[in-house]
C-alpha cells in the first residue's frame, strides 16, 4: 500500500511522508499510503489515533506539517479546501440552517465561476435528492428533518458536485443501529452506482469492514496495518490489529521457538503453544513478547469426555461454561479454562444441533488447530 | 415581608416619576404641576416646534450615522478577534469590556480633551498647507465629533453582542461552505453574514438608542450643534412644560421600542440554533 515515489496512475489519493503535528503532539506522523481509484477506502482506529486530522489533511482544513498529499497525481500543498476537488460529509451534517435543502444541496453548484442556469440547477438537485431517495423535500427546511433525513441531504449537497474522493467523517455515528444498518448497504449501493472513491473514517471497525474494500487501521498517528477487511481480519500482523478487528481469543507468552512459518511459545506457567506467524508481521526473535491469536469461530467446543481427535483440533482443553448466549445462527460461549483464562467460543447451529449444546456450569472440552492460531508480536 | 415591601417601594421610586411624564404629557393644562384634562395638544406643539425639530434632525443624524459606523466596525473587529490567540485576545477582550464600564463623563471629557488637542494641531498645519487663497477649512466641534465619539462609545456593544454569536455559530459550517468550492468572500456573505445578522442588528438599534439618548458625550464635544436630550436640557432650565413631558414621552417609546426588537431578534436567534442542534 504504500508508494513513495511516483505516483500511482490509478490512485486518487497518495500521502507521501505526511505528518501534522499540533505543539508537540503529533497527530500524524509520517504516513505515506495510496487509495486506488473507485474503491472505498477507511481509516479505522479509536479515536486520537489521527483518523480525522489525515481526512481533514485531504480535504485541506490542514496543512501537512512535513510530507505532500497528492489528490488525482496533483500536488495539494498551499491549496486551500475551496480549491480541492474533493466533498466532504461532516459528522455534525453541517447542513446551512438557513436554507432549504434544495438551497443547500445547489451550494456547491452555485459557487462555480460557471454557474449553471436556474433549470438546470433545479433539475440537478431533483435528480440529487432522488438518489438519495429524498424527492419533493427540496422546499423542506433543514431542522425539520430526522437525523437520517438530514444525512441523505448532506450525502446529495457533496455527490451533486461530483468530486473525484468523497470524504465521510464518522457519517454515522449519530444514528440508530437500525437506521446505521441501511445506510451502510446504502453507501456500499451509491459508491459503485457513481464511481467516486469514497473516504471513510470511523471507530466502527463493523462499519469499516462491512463497507470498505480497503482498511487503513491507524494508532498515535501511524498506520498499523493496511489492507483488504479480509486480509486484516485473517492476517493480522499484530496484537493490536486481530484486538481491533472482530473479537479474538489472545493468550500471553514469549517466543520459545522457530520453524519456518511455526512458532512456539509459553506461557508464565509453562505450558507451549504452537501458532502461525502471518503474512507481513515483523521478524519474531526467540524470546519475544507475543500472543498466541484464535478467533472465537476457529475454536472447537465438545463435552467433557471428548478430546482432540474428536474434535478434531490440535489441542484440547477442559474448561466450564460460564455465559452462554443465543444468537440464532451461532451461539456464543464464555468458557473458563485454566490453563488460559476466558475463553469465547462462536459455535455454528450445525455443531450446536448435534451436540445439543451447553449451559452454564458444565464441564466442556475446547479446542483449535495450531494452523489457525496466529502467532502476534504484542503492541 | 419588609423586603417585599421594600422592593415595593424601590420600584415604586423607578416607575413613578417616569409614570408622572407620561401621564402629564398629555394635561391640557398650561403647568406641569396641576392635571387638568386629557389631551394631545402638547405633542402638536412639540413636533410644530422649529428648535426641537431642529434637534430631533440632528440627534437622528447622529444616531443613525454612529449606529451605521460601529455596526460595521464592530462587526469587523468581532470578526477579526475571533481569529485572535492567546494573551493578545485576552487583552483586546478586556478593553472591550472596560470601555463599555467606562463612565460617560470620563468618555466626554477625554474626546473633548481629544479633539480639541488634534484641532489645535492639525488647524494651523491645514492653514499652512492650503493652496488657493480662499480660507483654509477649519476643524472644529459639531456633528462629526459627536458621531466620532458615539461610535467609539457604541461599537464595544456590537462587538460584544457579535462576538457572542459567532462564539455560538457551529464552526463547521464554515469549513462546509470551504469545502463546497466558496471563496473566502463568498462564504462571509452567504454563511458567515447571515449567521450573525441578528446579532449585528440588535447591535445597532442598540447603538442608535445609546446614542439617541445620550446627552454628557453629546453635551461635552457637540459643540455649538444641539441634540434633542440637549435642547430637553436647556429648555427645563426655563421650567417644565407639558411640552417637555410629551418629548420626553415620545423619547422614551422610541427608545423602548429599539431596545425590544433587539432583544427579541437575539432572543429568537438563541432559540433557533439551539433547536438546531
Amino acid at each position: 500500500m504504500t508508494a513513495n515515489s511516483a505516483h500511482l496512475q490509478d490512485a486518487d489519493i497518495e500521502f507521501h511522508g505526511v505528518s501534522k503535528h499540533f505543539g508537540d503532539v503529533k497527530a500524524v506522523d509520517n504516513v505515506s499510503l495510496s487509495v486506488a481509484r473507485g474503491s472505498f477506502f477507511s481509516f479505522l482506529g479509536p479515536s486520537g489515533c489521527g483518523k480525522t486530522t489525515s481526512l481533514r489533511l485531504i480535504a485541506g482544513f490542514e496543512q501537512p506539517t512535513h510530507g505532500d498529499v497528492y489528490i488525482g497525481g496533483e500536488a495539494m500543498i498551499g491549496v486551500p479546501p475551496h480549491k480541492r476537488p474533493v466533498n466532504m460529509v461532516f459528522q455534525s451534517y453541517a447542513l446551512f440552517p438557513h436554507m432549504s435543502v434544495a438551497d443547500n444541496i445547489g451550494y456547491g453548484l452555485r459557487q462555480r465561476s460557471s454557474k449553471p442556469s436556474k433549470t438546470e440547477l433545479r433539475k440537478q438537485i431533483d435528480e440529487s435528492l432522488e438518489m438519495v431517495r429524498m424527492s419533493g423535500y427540496g422546499n423542506r427546511r433543514v431542522w425539520e428533518m430526522s437525523g437520517g433525513q438530514q444525512q441523505r441531504v448532506a450525502l446529495a449537497r457533496a455527490l451533486i458536485n461530483r468530486p473525484t474522493v468523497l470524504l465521510l467523517d464518522e457519517p454515522l455515528a449519530a444514528l440508530d443501529r437500525k437506521l446505521r444498518r441501511d445506510m451502510q448497504i446504502e453507501l456500499q449501493t451509491l459508491q459503485r452506482d457513481v464511481g467516486i472513491t469514497f473516504i471513510l473514517v470511523t471507530h466502527d471497525q463493523e462499519e469499516a469492514l462491512s463497507m470498505s474494500s480497503n482498511i487503513c487501521i491507524m494508532r498515535d498517528g501511524r498506520i498499523e496495518q493496511s489492507g483488504s477487511p479480509r486480509e486484516l481480519y485473517d492476517q493480522p500482523i499484530n496484537r493490536y490489529v486481530a484486538d481491533f478487528v472482530g473479537k479474538t481469543n489472545f493468550v500471553a507468552g514469549s517466543v520459545t521457538q522457530i520453524n519456518g512459518q511455526t512458532v512456539c511459545m509459553k506461557t508464565g506457567n509453562g505450558r507451549s503453544f504452537f501458532g502461525m506467524k502471518t503474512a507481513g508481521s515483523p521478524e519474531l526473535d526467540v524470546g519475544a513478547r507475543v500472543s498466541l491469536a484464535i478467533r472465537p469461530e476457529l475454536t472447537v467446543v465438545g463435552s467433557k469426555a471428548s478430546n482432540a481427535e474428536d474434535l478434531n483440533t490440535d489441542t484440547a482443553f477442559q474448561g466450564k461454561i460460564r455465559n452462554q448466549i443465543f444468537l440464532g445462527e451461532h451461539t456464543e460461549y464464555l468458557i473458563d479454562v485454566e490453563e488460559i483464562g476466558d475463553v469465547l467460543v462462536l459455535s455454528p447451529k450445525s455443531i450446536e444441533s448435534a451436540s445439543g449444546g451447553f449451559d452454564p456450569g458444565e464441564y466442556v472440552t475446547i479446542g483449535w488447530k495450531n494452523d489457525q492460531a496466529h502467532v502476534l508480536k504484542d503492541s | 415581608m419588609v423586603m417585599r415591601v421594600y422592593s415595593f417601594v424601590v420600584y415604586l421610586f423607578l416607575y413613578v416619576p417616569i409614570g408622572i411624564i407620561v401621564l402629564f404629557s398629555f394635561n391640557s393644562g398650561r403647568h406641569a404641576s396641576e392635571f387638568v384634562g386629557l389631551s394631545s395638544k402638547w405633542y402638536g406643539k412639540a413636533l410644530s416646534n422649529p428648535f426641537m425639530m431642529d434637534a430631533l434632525t440632528s440627534s437622528l443624524i447622529i444616531a443613525f450615522s454612529a449606529a451605521t459606523l460601529s455596526s460595521i466596525m464592530g462587526t469587523t473587529a468581532a470578526l477579526a478577534l475571533q481569529r485572535m490567540r492567546g494573551p493578545v485576545r485576552v487583552i483586546f477582550d478586556g478593553l472591550i469590556y472596560i470601555s463599555i464600564m467606562i463612565p460617560g463623563i470620563v468618555i466626554g471629557i477625554a474626546t473633548l480633551v481629544a479633539l480639541v488637542t488634534v484641532f489645535d494641531i492639525l488647524n494651523p498645519v491645514l492653514a499652512a498647507i492650503w493652496p488657493d487663497d480662499n480660507r483654509p477649512p477649519k476643524l472644529s466641534l459639531g456633528y462629526i465629533s459627536v458621531i466620532a465619539a458615539h461610535t467609539l462609545f457604541t461599537m464595544s456593544l456590537v462587538i460584544v453582542l457579535v462576538r457572542a454569536r459567532i462564539t455560538g455559530m457551529d464552526r463547521t459550517l464554515i469549513e462546509a461552505s470551504q469545502d463546497l468550492y466558496a471563496t473566502p468572500w463568498q462564504t462571509f456573505c452567504q454563511i458567515t453574514l447571515p449567521q450573525i445578522s441578528p446579532a449585528i442588528l440588535a447591535g445597532f438599534l442598540l447603538s442608535f438608542t445609546f446614542s439617541f439618548d445620550d446627552f454628557i458625550i453629546s453635551f461635552f464635544v457637540a459643540g455649538a450643534n444641539t441634540t434633542l436630550p440637549i435642547y430637553i436640557f436647556s429648555s427645563i432650565r426655563r421650567g417644565i412644560t407639558p411640552e417637555v413631558n410629551a418629548i420626553g414621552t415620545m423619547v422614551l417609546v422610541v427608545s423602548l421600542t429599539l431596545l425590544i426588537i433587539a432583544q427579541v431578534l437575539l432572543r429568537s436567534r438563541e432559540n433557533k440554533s439551539s433547536r438546531d442542534n
